[in-house]
Parts: C-alpha cells; sequence; structure tokens
C-alpha cells in the first residue's frame, strides 16, 4: 500500500526533475525570446503548482486507508 | 531615538514574549497529555523554518539581480518532499526505534555509536550554522537600521553599540530561555514547535501583506507592473539568462537545496526529530511545497517594483522593508519587520537548539565523561552541567555568528552567505543516504568522506568568501595558493564556468562520496558497526533490537545513572514505568537483566546522545563489551528461535495432516462397518431363501409319504439343487472373507495364461452346452507366461462365462473369449450378445450382492452376487484389473488384465 503510493510519488518527482531542468527550461526560453512575453516565471510557478497538485492528489485521495 | 523605531522594537519585544508565553503553554499541554501540536497541518508550519530571513529578505534581493535564480532554493526541498514517503520515512522509523536525538546522534549510532562520527558532524554541523546564524543577524540588525535611518537617525548615536550585536543579544538571551529551560526525558520540545508553526504563519502573512501591498496598491496589479517593468528596461530580468545561471549550477543548486532541507541541524531537528507521528509525512508531503510556493508568489512583484522605483540590485535585500518606508506605511514597514524578525528567530531558535543539544551530546559529553579525573561519572547530580554546556554551546553558535558577520558576512548578500551553510551540510548526505541504505557503509569510510568534503568545501567556498570580503589577498582566487593555477579554490583543477556553490557542491560531495564508498570497501568494520548498520538499513524488520549487554550492572546503578542524567522526575517516572511492567517494585540489589539496560541506556541516549549514553553505561555495567564470540552468540540465539518456530510450524502441519488422516480413516472404518452389517444381512438373506425352499419340500415329502416316484423325484432333484446352491454360496463367503482378511492361502507360481483360460472354457462347457450358447474363442498358440495361483484364475475365467451365459438370450446366445497381449499386460476379455451394462453401473457389479436384473432376463439370477467381487479381488491380488465395458457383439464385455512375467523362457521367446 505504501509501496505503491512512495512509487508513484517518486515518478511525480521524476516529473518535477524533468520539468525544472534542462532541456525544458531551454525550450519555454527560446518560446519566450521568440514571443516577446516573459514566460519563465509563469511557467515555473505553473508547473510547480501542477506538480503539487499532483502529489495532493494522489496522496490525499486514499487517505481513509493509512494514518 | 525616533518613534518608529522605538514602536518596532517594543512590538518585537513583546512578540517574543508572546512567543515565550505560547511555547510554555505548548510545553504544558505536552505534559498534561494534552499536545496541541499532533497534527500535520503545525508540522508542516514548522518545517516551513527552512523559510528564514534569507526566504523573507534575500530572495527579492537575488530576484532584483538575477530573476528566477531564487528558485533552485525552493524547487529542491519540493522534490525532497515528494520522498517523504521514501527514505526520509525511513530515516524516522530509525529515529524513533532507536531514541536519536540529533543528526550527529543519527550518524554516530550508525556508525557503531562512534564517538569520532558524532564529534565531527557536530562540528561540520556548527561550523555550517555560523554562516547561517550571521545572515540571520544581518537581516535583522539590517532592518534595524533601516527603520532609525528613516528617522533620521544614526544607529550608532541611537543604540550606543552597534545593532547586530545587540540583536545577538537579544538573541541569544532568548533562545537559551527557550531551549534550556530544562532536559527532556523524551526528544520533544513541543513548545518550540508551537512557536515556529505559529512564527511560519506570521511570516506569511506579512510577506503576502507587502506583497499585496506593492503589487495592487503602489501598482495597479501584475499586468500594471509587467508594463512599467518594460517601460524600464528591466523585464530581461524575467528571462532565464537573467540569473547567470549554467543548468548544471541550476541542477546542483536544485540538489543542494534538497539536500538542505532534510540535513541542516534545524531542519533534521523539525523534520525527524520532533516528528511526533509518522503518519504526518504523507499530508506535509504536498502541504509544505505549497507553503513555499506560496511565500515565494511576491518575491518577483516585489523585486520588479523595488527596481522600477528607483531602488538598487545592492538594496534590494531590504526592499520588502523599504518599499513601504519609502512609501509612508509606517505602520505596514513594522508589519515587514515584524515578519522578518518572526523568520529570523525562528531559525536561531531551532538552529541553536540543535546545535548546542550535539555539542553536550556527542562533543562534550562524551570527552568529559571519558576524563576519568575529572570524576563525572561519580558525580550525583550533572543536569546542571549538562544545561550549562547547552547554554555555552548557544552562544558559541550565536557568538561565531556576530563574528562572521562582521569579518566577512558585511560584504557579502543574503543569499550567498546561505548558500555557504548549504554545501557545508550537504556534507551529511553521503553518510546518512548511503547509511541507511547500505550495509557496507562503515565508520572509517564516514570520517574519512566527511573530512575530505568538509576539507573541500573550506577550501573552495569558506576560502574564497574570506577573500570576497578582503581578510585574504584576491590573488588567491587568480593565481591559485603559490602561484598553482590548477589549485584555484573557484576552479578546482581548472574546472571553470561554474557557479562557486555548484562548483563548491561537485567537487566536495564527489569527494565525499567517493571516499566514502572506496574507504569502506577497503576497510573492515567493526561487529557494532556491522550490528548497527544491520539494525539501520532493515528497520523495518529489527524494530526489536537484540539485547547487547551481558554485563552485570545491579538495578541500583542503573536507577542512579537516570537521576544523575536526567533528575530525579524523570528518573522515577521511567522507575515507575519499570515497575509497572513487571508488576512487582524493583530492588535495587538485584541484578538488571539486558532489556532493563537496554531501556535505561535510550532513555539516556535522548538525553545525552548514543554515544555518551553508551559510555555511561558501561561505566555502571561491569561486563565485557560486545565481542565476536557475543555476537555470534545473539546471532546463534536468533537463529535458534527461527529454527524453534519453523520446526513448530512443520509440526503443526504434520499435526494437521496426521487429524486428516485419522479423519479418512474414521470415515473409511464407519464405511467398512456398515458394509460388514450389510453384508451379514445380505449373507443371511441369501442363505435363508435355498434354506426355505430345501425345508419346505422335504416337510413335504415327510408329510405325504404316498407321493408318486416322479414326483419325489422331483422335490429330491430341487432340494439337491438348492443344496449345492447353499453350498457354493457358503463356499464364495468363505473365499472372499479369506481374501479380504489375508488369509487366503495362494499357490502362486508360473503358469501359462492361454492354457488357464482354455482349461476355465471345459470347465464350463457344460453350461453353455446347456445353454445353447454359441462360443467363439480366439486365443494365439504361443504361451501367454503369468505368475498367479491357477486354479484361482480358472476360476475367475469360469466366473466370467457363467456370468456371460447367464445373459444372453435364449435361443441365439453368443459368447467370444479372447486373449491377446497389450504392452506388459495379457488382457482376456469375455464378450456376449445379452442386455449389457449401463454405464452407471459398471462400478457397482463388482460390488458384494449386486446382482443385475435385467428387462429381458425376468428370471431370478442363479448366482450367488459374489463371483464378480471375488474375481476383482483375486485379479488385483496379481496385479491385474477387472473392468466391463462395451462389446463388439452388442452385448458386455468383462475384461480383466494380468502383467506379463518376464521370465527367462519368455525373455527367450520373445527374443
Amino acid at each position: 500500500m505504501s509501496d505503491t503510493r512512495f512509487a508513484r510519488l517518486l515518478a511525480v518527482a521524476l516529473v518535477a526533475l524533468t520539468l525544472f531542468n534542462f532541456p525544458m527550461i531551454e525550450v519555454i526560453e527560446r518560446w519566450s525570446e521568440l514571443s516577446g512575453v516573459a514566460l519563465v516565471p509563469v511557467y515555473f510557478f505553473g508547473a510547480w503548482a501542477g506538480v503539487i497538485a499532483l502529489a495532493a492528489w494522489l496522496l490525499e485521495r486514499e487517505s481513509g486507508g493509512e494514518p | 531615538m525616533s518613534q518608529l523605531a522605538t514602536l518596532a522594537i517594543l512590538i518585537s519585544l513583546a512578540y517574543l514574549a508572546f512567543l515565550f508565553a505560547l511555547a510554555s503553554w505548548g510545553d504544558r499541554r505536552a505534559e498534561q497529555g494534552r499536545s496541541v501540536i499532533a497534527n500535520p497541518y503545525i508540522y508542516t508550519l514548522s518545517l516551513a523554518v527552512y523559510c528564514t530571513a534569507w526566504t523573507y529578505f534575500g530572495s527579492v534581493g537575488v530576484a532584483a539581480g538575477q530573476g528566477v535564480g531564487f528558485l533552485p532554493v525552493y524547487l529542491g526541498p519540493t522534490l525532497l518532499a515528494l520522498l517523504f514517503l521514501g527514505p526520509v520515512r525511513k530515516i524516522l522509523l530509525i529515529a524513533k526505534a532507536y531514541g536519536i536525538t540529533s543528526i550527529a546522534d543519527f550518524a554516530s549510532a550508525r556508525y557503531g555509536k562512534s564517538g569520532a562520527v558524532a564529534g565531527l558532524v557536530t562540528i561540520v554541523a556548527l561550523v555550517g550554522s555560523i554562516p547561517y546564524i550571521s545572515l540571520q543577524l544581518k537581516a535583522v540588525a539590517t532592518g534595524i537600521e533601516l527603520l532609525l535611518a528613516h528617522d533620521g537617525a544614526d544607529a550608532q548615536g541611537a543604540l550606543g553599540a552597534d545593532s547586530a550585536l545587540l540583536v545577538a543579544l537579544v538573541l541569544a538571551a532568548f533562545s537559551i530561555l527557550f531551549g534550556t529551560r530544562h532536559i527532556d526525558a523524551t526528544e520533544h520540545h513541543q513548545g518550540m514547535v508551537l512557536a515556529i508553526a505559529f512564527e511560519s504563519i506570521v511570516k506569511l502573512l506579512c510577506f503576502l501583506a507587502v506583497g499585496v501591498f506593492v503589487t495592487w496598491v503602489l501598482f495597479a496589479g501584475p499586468s500594471d507592473l509587467l508594463a512599467r517593468a518594460e517601460a524600464a528596461g528591466i523585464v530581461d530580468r524575467l528571462h532565464f539568462s537573467a540569473t547567470r545561471l549554467g543548468y548544471a549550477d541550476w541542477f546542483l543548486l536544485t540538489l543542494l537545496s534538497a539536500f538542505a532541507v532534510l540535513l541542516l541541524p534545524r531542519q533534521f531537528q523539525v523534520v525527524v526529530i520532533e516528528n511526533l507521528e509518522i503518519g504526518h509525512l504523507r499530508r506535509a508531503s504536498w502541504m509544505f511545497p505549497c507553503y513555499l510556493l506560496i511565500i515565494n508568489l511576491f518575491v518577483l512583484p516585489i523585486a520588479l517594483a523595488g527596481l522600477i522605483l528607483g531602488g538598487t540590485v545592492a538594496e534590494a535585500d531590504s526592499f520588502v522593508l523599504r518599499l513601504p518606508l519609502v512609501h509612508g506605511q509606517g505602520w505596514l514597514a513594522i508589519v515587514a519587520f515584524l515578519g522578518g524578525l518572526s523568520a529570523a528567530t525562528a531559525m536561531v531558535i531551532v538552529e541553536t537548539v540543535a546545535v548546542s543539544t550535539m555539542i553536550s551530546n556527542d562533543l562534550v559529553m562524551p570527552l568529559l565523561l571519558r576524563i576519568r579525573s575529572l570524576g563525572l561519572a561519580q558525580r550525583p547530580d550533572l543536569t546542571g552541567l549538562i544545561l550549562g554546556v547547552r547554554r555555552a554551546g548557544i552562544l558559541l553558535a550565536i557568538a561565531g555568528g556576530y563574528l562572521f558577520f562582521h569579518s566577512v558576512g558585511e560584504a557579502m548578500g543574503l543569499v550567498s552567505i546561505g548558500y555557504i551553510a548549504f554545501a557545508g551540510v550537504a556534507q551529511f548526505a553521503p553518510l546518512l543516504l548511503l547509511g541507511i541504505a547500505w550495509k557496507g557503509a562503515n565508520r572509517n569510510g564516514a570520517v574519512v568522506g566527511l573530512l575530505a568534503g568538509f576539507s573541500v568545501w573550506l577550501y573552495t567556498l569558506v576560502l574564497p568568501s574570506f577573500v570576497t570580503a578582503g581578510v585574504l589577498p584576491e590573488s588567491l582566487l587568480r593565481e591559485g595558493p603559490f602561484g598553482v593555477a590548477l589549485l584555484r579554490p573557484t576552479a578546482l583543477f581548472g574546472l571553470e564556468g561554474l557557479h562557486p556553490v555548484a562548483h563548491c557542491t561537485l567537487w566536495s560531495l564527489s569527494a565525499n562520496t567517493g571516499l566514502l564508498v572506496l574507504v569502506s570497501l577497503l576497510t573492515r568494520a567493526s561487529d557494532l558497526e556491522r550490528l548497527q548498520a544491520i539494525l539501520f538499513v532493515d528497520v523495518e524488520q529489527s524494530r526489536r533490537t537484540p539485547r547487547l549487554w551481558r554485563g552485570e550492572a545491579k538495578v541500583g546503578a542503573l536507577e542512579e545513572l537516570l537521576v544523575r542524567f536526567l533528575g530525579r522526575p524523570a528518573a522515577e517516572a521511567i522507575w515507575r514505568a519499570e515497575t509497572a511492567r513487571r508488576g512487582r517494585p524493583l530492588d535495587p540489589d538485584e541484578p538488571a537483566d539486558a532489556g532493563l539496560v537496554e531501556r535505561a541506556e535510550r532513555q539516556l541516549a535522548r538525553a545525552i546522545g548514543a554515544a555518551s549514553a553508551r559510555a555511561v553505561v558501561a561505566s555502571a555495567v561491569r561486563g565485557e563489551s560486545i565481542g565476536p564470540d557475543a555476537l555470534l552468540e545473539i546471532l546463534d540465539e536468533t537463529q535458534k528461535v527461527i529454527e524453534y518456530s519453523r520446526r513448530l510450524e512443520q509440526k503443526s502441519q504434520e499435526l494437521e495432516a496426521a487429524t486428516a488422516e485419522l479423519r479418512h480413516a474414521n470415515e473409511r472404518l464407519r464405511e467398512l462397518d456398515r458394509l460388514k452389517d450389510d453384508f451379514l444381512a445380505t449373507v443371511s438373506h441369501e442363505l435363508r431363501t435355498p434354506l426355505t425352499s430345501i425345508r419346505s419340500f422335504s416337510e413335504i415329502l415327510l408329510d405325504n409319504p404316498d407321493l408318486g416316484a416322479e414326483e419325489r423325484a422331483h422335490f429330491l432333484r430341487i432340494i439337491t439343487s438348492e443344496s449345492e446352491r447353499l453350498t457354493r454360496l457358503i463356499n464364495d463367503v468363505l473365499d472372499l472373507s479369506k481374501i479380504e482378511s489375508g488369509r487366503m492361502d495362494w499357490q502362486i507360481g508360473p503358469a501359462d495364461l492361454a492354457e488357464l483360460v482354455r482349461e476355465g472354457i471345459r470347465a464350463a462347457q457344460g453350461l453353455v452346452a446347456e445353454k445353447g450358447v454359441e462360443l467363439e474363442v480366439a486365443i494365439p498358440d504361443e504361451p501367454a507366461p503369468v505368475t498367479c495361483d491357477r486354479d484361482r484364475i480358472v476360476q475367475v475365467v469360469l466366473n466370467l462365462l457363467s456370468n456371460a451365459c447367464k445373459f444372453v438370450p435364449r435361443p441365439g446366445g453368443r459368447v467370444r473369449v479372447e486373449l491377446q497381449r497389450k504392452g506388459p499386460m495379457f488382457e482376456i476379455r469375455v464378450e456376449d450378445n445379452g442386455p449389457g451394462v449401463p454405464p452407471a453401473a459398471r462400478e457397482l457389479v463388482f460390488e458384494k450382492f449386486h446382482q443385475l436384473t435385467g428387462d429381458l432376463n425376468t428370471q431370478k439370477p442363479t448366482g450367488t452376487g459374489l463371483g464378480l467381487t471375488i474375481s476383482k479381488q483375486i485379479v488385483e491380488r496379481f496385479g491385474g484389473r477387472i473392468w466391463v465395458e462395451d462389446a463388439r457383439l452388442g452385448g458386455a464385455a468383462l475384461c480383466f488384465t494380468l502383467p506379463v512375467a518376464e521370465s527367462p523362457s519368455a525373455v527367450r521367446a520373445a527374443a
């Protein structure tokens, strides 16, 4: 039970690691330069919020099971 | 002194007093067993002690110059928080199982309760927290100076001393009051946790208040802010390139921050030591990142606003305070200052409690206890000494922070100072994380790795900061020591282009991890180390510690120890619990058992750390410490217990099987009993029928002497034939009972089955002729060697033939006898063209007295009903099989087999 849950969160952490690093930052930086809009802060806070929401959903979904 | 600053200082002092009251209330509630902090929300807020003055003031400072460059410090912890249910949970399990009091204690316990590891970790932690504490002093002092300057006063003149020193003194006094009120028998400081959770709310709300003011009062919302930033030409700060960080820097800073959120002494304190319930980790796993996200929302807006409104990047560390001040919002400025103060005090309180506990438990007390001439182990009460050492530790840490601030910190930004501390404590990561995952990591490896990482950290990060401060010449960085360019501290071995912190992280952690692994592989661990490694790595399996002490200790001596180190009330509480556990009072003169010694050591470990506790208990326990033999014995005992339980399991399985067998046997017996009754009833019935007719005909003959000769002869024939039937029946019953009871006298020998079948046919000749049956015989000419009782097999053939003749129609009855070899068996088939046997009855015909009453044959069968039963017994006795199937002639085929006898002559015949 706990192991499955941790495995899922590990996956979320890997997704977060990908989102917060090269090459995603490079991609957003390019888009930002092309469009002239400052996307980088929006991207970081958006991705961050998304990761937290995903983790919260996974952790709270079956909260009855574990303390 | 000016109005605003006075007000701010008064409010601050009132705030600190309130915190103190709050903490006392929290402690009282904990003592009454009605904890107010036992929920995941307070736990999450207490983790937010991570956000210090660095976050509160420094993030804006970084953002003003480098845009999103402040983010790795919060993204790293987010990643680690997602792993709360994995490695962090394991660390918590271990800490709870073994009464760990600090990160030094944890490391020492893992590496064989080693005093060297504990001391080394304490020194690194102390040295690492000094820049961090200086950062807090600097931030608060700057705040006070700003408030004073706003009122037009000169800080030096107004306070009569430098503000940083005053701040340091107030914080030191507060921390001493706060952290060393008493020695806890438990490692939890519930009041402190409540206070810092409250501070986390205060700093968040204050920062948000400033953020909202800046964004919606000074500007007309985010889009206005963005437009004005564009107009001011500073929108490039929002690009990633503004961070001036490479992707490797970015990654390494994130990694560093992820380590810091667990390994900073105060973080380890709140995450691990102060945790009341492991289950709280689950919710904190997402709520803590949430807190970090929210407190960072307004960092960029405040930074941009400060720049747009004419601030410089150099001043940006104090934008949070400056913006309300400059725009005449005195109250908001006080709120902003209060938020910063709460961030700083929370950090200093927890950090000094954590570090001073380590200094007393893991550095000073073990050393003092080791110096025999001091005779400490014999002193009646040591609680005062322990408290004194802790207070000195707090003073030392804060004094160090003040000195660092004066010599170095004034020239550096808040975040640069903070990163130095991060990289310092990150040196604990290899020994801690490998320590809980790899049993092979040993003390030598941990010490060498930590020393190497610590040295690299000092050389590549701390040394350059002294250069920046002008304490050391700049040529050291440009040309390297003694002009050796390869050894330049910020470009070690020529590695250039990395951020200094990333550069330090890379080299120090590589050296640390590499040497830890290498030395662990090359050196031998002591027995205690290996045992502790197993206990830590397999914590889930080994929650029950093996008994480690085998010496002699008096109960009274242990009690005395507890009183000396924990104070009388705490010791008495523990003793009451022991008495309750045993159900009888403990006699001071009786020898303490291993469990009691171990529990006493654990209680002591909570107050003075694992290494000291071990030394202290060793002094009281007059016994050998653990050697290879003792360890082997423990292992052996465990092995025996395992073996015993395995055997027990096996026994119970066997018992179950035996029970099942017995039940089966019992059922079989009941069945046999029932069969016996049936048999007796049937036999009696079968005997009565012929007897009745014999009797009635005899009576007729007796009563009517004048019967005609022919009639008389007829009656006598009936009597004779019924007597024969009786004889046959009795013979059959005798045969059957002999066979079944195993008393049959078998005449076993080699025989030719073909010959036996022919003999059987000859014996049945009369019957066949009488019934007018057309008999076909298909028996090969060559001999069919078998091993059997000749007469019995003839009897079987005869039985089958007479059975067949009984059922064939008259006239037109046909019977066919066939013998052939099928593999290792001879098969004899006796087929007829009678009514056949329905499939359902094919098993039943071999049961005793089972007689078919066929439709075609309404006449009562003349057999005894035992023929086929006897045949079956005989055939099976010689390893054959008998059964019924459909015949080619249309009726039933009764078949049986006998194994081919591999006699020499048969082999010859086959060849």
